[in-house]
């Protein structure tokens, strides 16, 4: 699903060290992965080159057996909204549109997503909208809040309303960034699970970044990026 | 189709700032579309004034002076015709028709035109239109006087009032002709000419409020034998008593029975030994006018596109200074999915549902305008305006400002086009 190989990236030419330096990484179809690793570890440069927003300064990202390093700007951003579902550290919400309309935004832009939804459903008028509200739902949002300002809405309601929008169309990748670090621990934990079991049920594998390590326990496979990074 | 949306909820959301630069732009639409109304239809107002008369006679004195006095009412000549020249040049092979007309008396501010029945039948104005009566009809006595449209409107006249001509012009004038009331026999239908703002008495009379009666006696012989040989005998002998005239007319009107005769009576006219007279072509004089107010024309219409080209500049401005607050707003759509074109077509639709928008606005601003203003124009300026569909000029200069919108708003959406993705995927809220 997801392979690196010798994959390095600096930020500029002249720079003299590399800001990531990856030797392999492999992961698996319907893997539910956390990485971690302290600030200033690589973390967001790693998701950036996964999702194709940055392209490796050398070696091979292979995303759905796709090199991304090959890919011109625009086939990269189909690409991108296509495949990959993305949950923001600060969730990126539209304030002007309601939660319905912010998550349907997540498939507007991608054709394939789009066809996915409509496949499954018989009322093609508001297929988007249904599911929607059946993944606000499954996220543990109640319908009162649905067409609420988002701005109205609390940090955890926002979170559900991103993660929704992530999942609208099952992409074949959800990579979340850092998504509970303004939650307790509590809710932490709750909200972690509802991504499996979402994510268990469109297919999808998720690669969960934080540096926060005691959430570790609950993913099947964990990855530090230090132990990944080569030492140069 | 989302895009459509995504443009409407932001502008919704901006609806302040939005609202400002809808209105600049309504704004400038409407002054440039009332300006180039007024433009144009002062420009038709102007050349409609007159028409059908081949040849205007007065004494000699620059032809725009002769003009303005005879037609427009603006300023008068000290010099008049005298009634034998008159008679003399109207006599002459190919006058078809002829108006004497004496000017320099007024009703209450209003100019008071002393001329024959003929002015009634020969004088035209627009598209050769003739004068029509709203109520009754033309002089047939002494006594009697018809009123242009405004003048019955402005002062509230009806048929059959009884109304005192002072001399000179003015509303103050010290010398009123009490002894002579005037009965209101005629309104006439309004022409947006100063026909409008004129009384008119029958050419007799004039002589007559003045105390001329002596010339009204000793030249009546003379003028009956003259009127045998008129058009209008029948009418003449009908109202035997509209019979007579001044010694001195302001001017008169003629046409002739081909445009030949115009050229070589107008040189007979200048080169008359009798009297120093002029006479004019209406036409070619009016247009020499307008010439030498075409720059106020320029100016007018220089000043209505500033109008629009600050308006434009204004928008340009709040929408630049919109994309940096909207930074956010299109990193979260490009981290989204968005592509780069997509921002460049929101941007684009927002400036172009905003001008859009604003020409709608500015339209109906202008109709409020030219409604309401239309009756203030025609009394003071004499300039009709016509409430009409929007021609397809103004349609054209919408579309030339829409058109101005839709490019400056390419300026942001071609800086939205090169935000980065990165933008959108590490902003800290």
């Amino acid at each position: 699903m997801i392979n690196l190989k010798n994959v390095t990236f600096k930020w500029h030419k002249s720079d003299s060290s590399l800001t990531l330096n990856i030797k392999e990484l492999a992961i698996e179809k319907g893997e539910h992965i956390f990485l971690h690793g302290p600030s200033g570890s690589g973390k967001s440069t790693l998701l950036a080159i996964l999702a194709g927003i940055n392209t490796a300064t050398s070696g091979e990202v292979l995303i759905l057996k796709q090199n991304l390093t090959t890919l011109s700007n625009t086939t990269r951003d189909v690409f991108r909204a296509d495949h990959i579902g993305y949950i923001f550290q600060n969730f990126n919400l539209l304030p002007y549109l309601t939660p319905i309309e912010n998550i349907t935004l997540g498939c507007e832009f991608s054709k394939s997503r789009k066809q996915k939804i409509l496949k499954q459903s018989s009322n093609k008028n508001s297929a988007l909208q249904q599911e929607a509200i059946r993944l606000l739902n499954a996220l543990g949002l109640t319908a009162q809040y649905h067409h609420k300002d988002v701005a109205e809405l609390s940090i955890g309601q926002q979170q559900r309303v991103a993660a929704a929008r992530a999942f609208i169309g099952s992409p074949e990748i959800i990579i979340a960034d850092e998504p509970t670090s303004a939650l307790d621990t509590n809710n932490r934990e709750n909200f972690i699970k509802l991504l499996f079991k979402q994510a268990k049920l469109s297919d999808s594998t998720l690669v969960f970044v934080s540096h926060d390590e005691t959430l570790k326990p609950l993913f099947n496979r964990s990855i530090d990026l230090i132990n990944l990074q080569e030492q140069v | 189709m989302i895009i459509a949306k995504l443009a409407y909820k932001s502008l919704l959301n901006r609806r302040a700032s939005v609202l400002l630069t809808l209105f600049t732009i309504a704004i400038s639409v409407m002054l440039l579309l009332s300006i180039e109304r007024v433009r144009i239809d002062a420009k038709s107002s102007f050349s409609n004034t007159i028409s059908g008369t081949d040849l205007i006679v007065g004494a000699r004195t620059g032809d725009i002076q002769l003009l303005l006095s005879s037609v427009f009412r603006i300023g008068h000549t000290n010099n008049g015709v005298s009634w034998k020249s008159y008679e003399y040049i109207t006599s002459q092979r190919g006058v078809k028709w002829s108006i004497p007309i004496s000017l320099g008396d007024s009703h209450k501010g209003q100019a008071v035109l002393g001329t024959t029945f003929d002015y009634f039948s020969h004088y035209r104005f627009a598209k050769k239109q003739n004068l029509t009566f709203n109520k009754g009809h033309p002089f047939a006595a002494i006594n009697e006087v018809v009123l242009g449209s405004e003048v019955a409107n402005k002062l509230g006249y009806k048929l059959n009032d009884s109304i005192v001509i002072s001399h000179g012009m003015g509303n103050t004038s010290f010398h009123h002709h009490d002894d002579n009331p005037f009965k209101i026999v005629g309104i006439l239908n309004p022409t947006g000419t100063p026909v409008d703002k004129t009384l008119h008495i029958p050419l007799a009379a004039i002589d007559l409020i003045h105390g001329g009666k002596a010339s009204l006696e000793h030249e009546h012989e003379h003028e009956h034998e003259h009127e045998h040989e008129h058009e209008h005998e029948h009418e003449h002998d009908e109202h035997n008593n509209l019979v007579g005239h001044p010694k001195q007319i302001t001017a008169f009107l003629m046409g002739f029975n081909s445009p030949l005769y115009t050229l070589q009576i107008r040189r007979n006219i200048n080169q008359y030994k009798q009297e120093a007279l002029l006479g004019i072509m209406p036409t070619v004089t009016l247009k020499e006018l307008w010439e030498m107010l075409a720059i106020v024309e320029k100016i007018l219409l220089l000043f209505s596109a500033v109008v629009v080209l600050v308006s434009l500049l204004g928008m340009l401005t709040t929408l630049l200074a919109n994309l940096s607050q909207r930074r956010r707003e299109l990193a979260i759509l490009r981290s989204v999915g968005a592509r780069p074109w997509h921002l460049f077509t929101l941007i684009s639709i927002e400036s172009l549902l905003t001008t859009l928008l604003g020409c709608l606005v500015g339209s109906a601003l202008y109709y409020l305008v030219i409604f309401s203003a239309g009756g203030y124009l025609q009394s003071h300026a004499g300039i009709s305006v016509n409430i009409t569909m929007l021609s397809y000029y103004e349609l054209g200069l919408i579309g030339v400002i829409m058109a101005a919108g839709f490019i400056i708003g390419l300026i942001p959406a071609t800086r939205a086009y090169f935000y980065s993705l990165s933008d959108g995927m590490s902003i800290k809220a």
